[in-house]
């Protein structure tokens, strides 16, 4: 594999990432992280929704006018989000119920709008598959890791197998309710953050206002 | 109570879609810098909430479900397969006929929300409100009561946050926070403070 197509694939897992540095596609990644298996379901659905729908849009986009390209943009992913939604309630009906909206949400996803139009617009096939496959193990990297820590504290267990053995059942392992609550999701992804920005300082953000310039201004 | 004052109390407080179902936060942290914008948003918001969630409810029961087209002869056909691709035609419709009616009849708000109006048509919660109004199965009243309900809960919800983070600019934030980190948190204990509705039930 070319060394540039090799980046492509690579750059939006860490350093590129979509949900903590382009904030596209959060929407969806927060509500399906209770358990590690629906987040392993979700990320599998994106990956290969964002990798077609790049695929599809890169090949049309000499023959596509500017003007309508959003709405067939749109009518591209949705077909794709439909196909993969009868797909589930045919073969995994009971993760596709946990799922419950989030799955038909993926039409407007701003990761699979956001790279169709951002980089499938300007790239070949190959480049803008590699970039939607990327895009969408950097999305599943958050949502597994996510899913997982939100998985073990809140019921001591992963992909349903129990490692902990909880109070009720006599053993020594609290479960931590607040973990399976929304709020987790937030702060764990702003806890993830800090840590990505903390390896790769260029991430950071530059402050509107900062204090420690204003007190060596006083001096 | 009555069940639709239920309904709506639900859809504003603890079904709020923005911060217990996630929905919209893209818009939700890339617009909520400044209050005055974010009422904008938040205005265009509970518009076309309140106007896709009955309509989508309309073509829904009536065109899509299974068994709807009985009254055409097609008794066995179920389109709801269909729902999502119709329900994103109709808000893109939506939001551009609002548009085009705020633009002659209402110039000044038509500027005053800019850019956003059109927006909302790739913006989830939207999309959600509709498709989490077939999973529960509402009737038209209820539509219309829970389409205004959780368009005016996301408007609450991000003008409250905008305020917050007018104020946090003048915080002290570790480097790694700053940004991005600091909003998650923030809308993390926002909706915290949200599930505390949960008791009101």
């Amino acid at each position: 594999m070319a060394d540039s197509n090799w980046r492509i694939l690579t750059r939006p897992l860490i350093d590129d990432n979509p949900l903590t540095l382009q904030i596209l596609g959060i929407c969806s990644a927060l509500a399906v992280t209770t358990s590690l298996d629906t987040a392993l379901l979700m990320s599998l659905v994106v990956v290969c929704v964002l990798a077609l729908g790049s695929a599809v849009v890169s090949m049309m986009r000499r023959q596509l006018p500017h003007s309508v390209r959003i709405i067939v943009q749109i009518t591209v992913i949705a077909t794709l989000v439909i196909v993969v939604d009868q797909l589930l309630q045919a073969y995994a009906y009971d993760l596709s119920k946990r799922l419950s909206v989030f799955v038909g949400l993926i039409i407007t996803n701003c990761i699979v709008l956001g790279r169709a139009e951002g980089f499938a617009m300007h790239n070949g096939v190959v480049a803008s598959t590699l970039d939607g496959i990327g895009n969408g193990l950097g999305y599943s990297l958050i949502l597994v890791t996510v899913g997982a820590i939100r998985e073990f504290f809140g019921k001591g267990s992963l992909l349903n197998l129990q490692i902990l053995v909880p109070t009720s059942q006599g053993g020594s392992f609290e479960p931590l309710q607040l973990m399976l609550l929304p709020p987790s999701a937030f702060f764990i992804i702003g806890g993830l953050i800090w840590l990505i920005r903390r390896r790769r300082p260029r991430q950071v953000e530059k402050p509107d206002f900062s204090l420690r310039l204003q007190e060596r201004a006083s001096k | 109570m009555s069940p639709l004052i239920e309904l709506l109390l639900r859809s504003v407080f603890l079904d709020n879609l923005a911060l217990s179902f996630f929905l919209g936060m893209c818009t939700f942290l890339a617009v909520s810098k400044r209050v005055d914008t974010a009422i904008g948003v938040g205005l265009a918001m509970l518009v076309v909430q309140t106007v896709t969630v009955p309509v989508n409810n309309l073509i829904y029961t009536q065109l899509l479900a299974p068994g709807a087209l009985a009254w055409a002869g097609f008794g066995d056909v179920d389109l709801s397969f269909l729902r999502l691709i119709a329900f994103i035609g109709v808000i893109a419709a939506m939001v551009q006929v609002l548009e085009m009616t705020l633009e002659f009849h209402l110039p000044r708000l038509h500027r005053a929300m800019g850019i956003f109006l059109p927006l909302i048509t790739v913006n989830c919660a939207i999309l959600g409100g509709s498709l989490f109004m077939v999973e529960r199965s509402y009737g038209i009243a209820e539509s219309v009561v829970y389409g205004f309900g959780s368009g005016l809960g996301w408007a609450l919800a991000i003008v409250m946050f905008a305020a917050i983070r007018e104020r946090l600019k003048y915080a002290d934030i570790p480097d790694g926070l700053q940004g991005l980190g600091i909003n998650f948190i923030v809308a993390g204990i926002m909706s915290l403070g949200f599930m505390a509705f949960a008791g009101m039930g």
